[in-house]
């Protein structure tokens, strides 16, 4: 960073990024912006930008239509739910690996990693046909589950990495001071790991909640997550812009914000540590 | 070191997530397997519990040959590679200018990651109505603006704009992953060329691309995997129409909509080959970097 760079050269710099990046941004400011709008100036010719009556109407009527808070709940549960499982699964896994690694730990994180990039429409049908058969379809037990295991290669994989940065040593210590395992690992191991257990779980609540497959296969009306919901738009009758709009602002909203502190989880989360 | 004690209780602690993991993957696997030898039409009776005809290879043979697979295959191929270039190098430019020093960096990468938090079917969906529809999308007015016919997107250019919805998505991850690579180079190696006068092209290809090389091929690896499956943006925008069937949308539609599941199954374990032949690669260059 040492290079001599002109206060002209910066001002070309920035410009350029601002301006592609608000490029990029745009489709999603055009949602929020037109989640404002009554439906008619939603599709005005020419498109309004910023002067126009700015209503709230599309959030209350969307709410009211299509019972969003259900689906929102839906959503909650699914992606908390199926991330709070794979942590506990997982953290004793990583564990075991960081810390007491053996000659097939390489090989088993490999594996574990490899059942990430089955393709899940091998396996739809004997997935759905458990879940009827095991009364599972359409609810939201039956979600949590999959997503959990569809996850926890990377809720495993990311842990491992973390925990690979706790030195030994602090571990063994507390061994020699008596502390039984399950002490060693919930008293001394994840409060050092907090941070890395709470990135962690940061991304696999944006992956979880963004799941757009076993979501809409596997639901109907009762545990239909905002995938679901928003896809319920595909089919459209009479004006909707608006509407579209405030549904998916709701719908993209809490997970935009929680996906800009995670950057850089997701580079690590993402790549499988081959990207440094 | 371990001691024998912690040994066992390791494997102990390991066991939930393997055997969960184990699960997961051999029961349906197996299950998917067994139908693709069978005759399995549950909507006219057939069921697991009254035993299924075994016919061999027919699914298999069935599925290649169906009018319906290579156009799909094509389809695949040209929606994978579409997005694959557009991404990488778009990520590989944005990528060296957001590198450079400027006022509101962590703002301008805001921005920019922000589509890959989108869910897949508000993706479809916004890009759909409010920027491709023909009469009242954004870009209909755009091209009207400049004396044009407005395009109907999703009939007339259908592979485009779903390339076009998926490099949205995609070119954030690239950029990001691309970045990040770019900021770990050495810029001692980068200003002793600029001292010699290499020119930027130069720079660019001899020392930055080479650097950059495995990256490159990591957001490949992971992209295809992804791509390889994509399905809600189908789902919502063409719902498989208008020549954008994918192989998964092809496998979707033969399960659930017309429910010939042994069909569909022979299609899934083609569908399992073609990824593991892109995950063995993957595999290899993440496995380097376990110590």
């Amino acid at each position: 960073m040492a290079r001599a760079v002109t206060t002209k050269q910066k001002i070309m710099f920035t410009a350029a990024a601002w301006s592609i990046g608000l490029l990029i941004f745009f489709p999603i400011l055009w949602t929020v912006l037109t989640s404002f709008k009554t439906e008619a100036q939603a599709i005005n010719d020419p498109p309004l930008f910023l002067f126009f009556d700015w209503t709230l109407e599309n959030y209350s009527v969307v709410q009211e239509r299509s019972n969003y808070m259900k689906f929102l709940w839906n959503s909650v549960i699914i992606a908390g739910g199926s991330t709070l499982l794979g942590i506990i699964i997982a953290i004793p896994a990583a564990w075991s690996m960081a810390f007491t690694p053996s000659r097939r730990t390489k090989d088993i994180l490999l594996w574990m990693l490899s059942t990430k990039m089955l393709p899940a429409v091998g396996v739809l049908y004997p997935i759905y046909l458990l879940f009827i058969e095991l009364g599972l379809l359409d609810s939201r037990f039956g979600l949590v589950m999959v997503l959990m295991l569809i996850n926890l290669p990377i809720i495993v994989w990311m842990l491992y990495t973390y925990f690979r940065e706790i030195p030994g040593e602090i571990l063994e210590a507390a061994r020699m001071d008596g502390a039984s395992l399950k002490e060693e690992i919930l008293y001394v191991l994840t409060p050092m790991a907090l941070p890395g257990i709470a990135s962690t779980v940061l991304l696999n609540i944006i992956l979880a909640w963004n799941e757009a497959f076993w979501t809409l296969n596997l639901t109907a009306a009762n545990a239909a997550p905002l995938t679901a919901f928003i896809a319920s738009y595909s089919s459209p009758e009479g004006l909707f812009f608006a509407k579209l709009s405030a549904a998916s602002t709701m719908a993209i909203a809490p997970i935009l914000i929680l996906g800009w502190f995670s950057q850089k989880q997701l580079v690590r989360g993402l790549t499988f540590g081959a990207v440094k | 070191m371990a001691t024998q004690h912690s040994r066992s209780a390791a494997r102990m602690m390991m066991a939930p997530a393997v055997i969960l993991l184990l699960g997961w993957m051999l029961v349906p696997l197996t299950m998917t397997l067994f139908f693709s030898f069978k005759k399995y039409l549950p909507l006219r009776g057939d069921s697991v519990a009254n035993g299924l005809d075994w016919v061999g290879f027919e699914n298999y043979v069935r599925f290649v040959g169906s009018s319906s697979f290579w156009p799909s295959i094509q389809a695949t191929l040209v929606i994978v590679g579409g997005v694959l270039v557009i991404t990488v190098v778009l990520g590989i430019l944005l990528a060296l200018l957001l590198d450079r020093p400027m006022w509101g960096q962590g703002i301008v990468r805001i921005l920019v990651i922000s589509p890959f938090f989108v869910m897949p079917t508000v993706s479809g969906l916004v890009w759909k109505n409010m920027f491709m529809d023909p009469i009242n999308g954004l870009l209909a007015h755009l091209y009207k603006f400049f004396g044009a016919e407005p395009v109907q997107w999703l009939s007339q250019a259908s592979l485009e704009s779903i390339i076009m919805i998926v490099s949205w998505q995609w070119l954030p991850f690239a950029t990001l992953i691309l970045l990040t690579a770019i900021q770990s180079l050495d810029s001692e190696q980068l200003e002793a060329a600029e001292m010699d006068g290499a020119p930027v092209i130069k720079r660019f290809w001899h020392i930055i691309l080479p650097h950059m090389s495995r990256a490159i091929t990591v957001v490949i690896l992971i992209q295809t995997i992804f791509l390889l499956s994509i399905f809600a943006e189908i789902f919502v925008t063409t719902a498989g129409a208008f020549g954008t069937k994918t192989l998964t949308y092809l496998i979707f539609q033969r399960v659930l909509e017309s429910q010939n599941v042994g069909l569909g199954s022979a299609g899934g374990v083609y569908a399992i080959i073609l990824a593991n032949i892109v995950a063995i690669f993957l595999m290899r260059i993440v496995g380097k970097n376990l110590d």
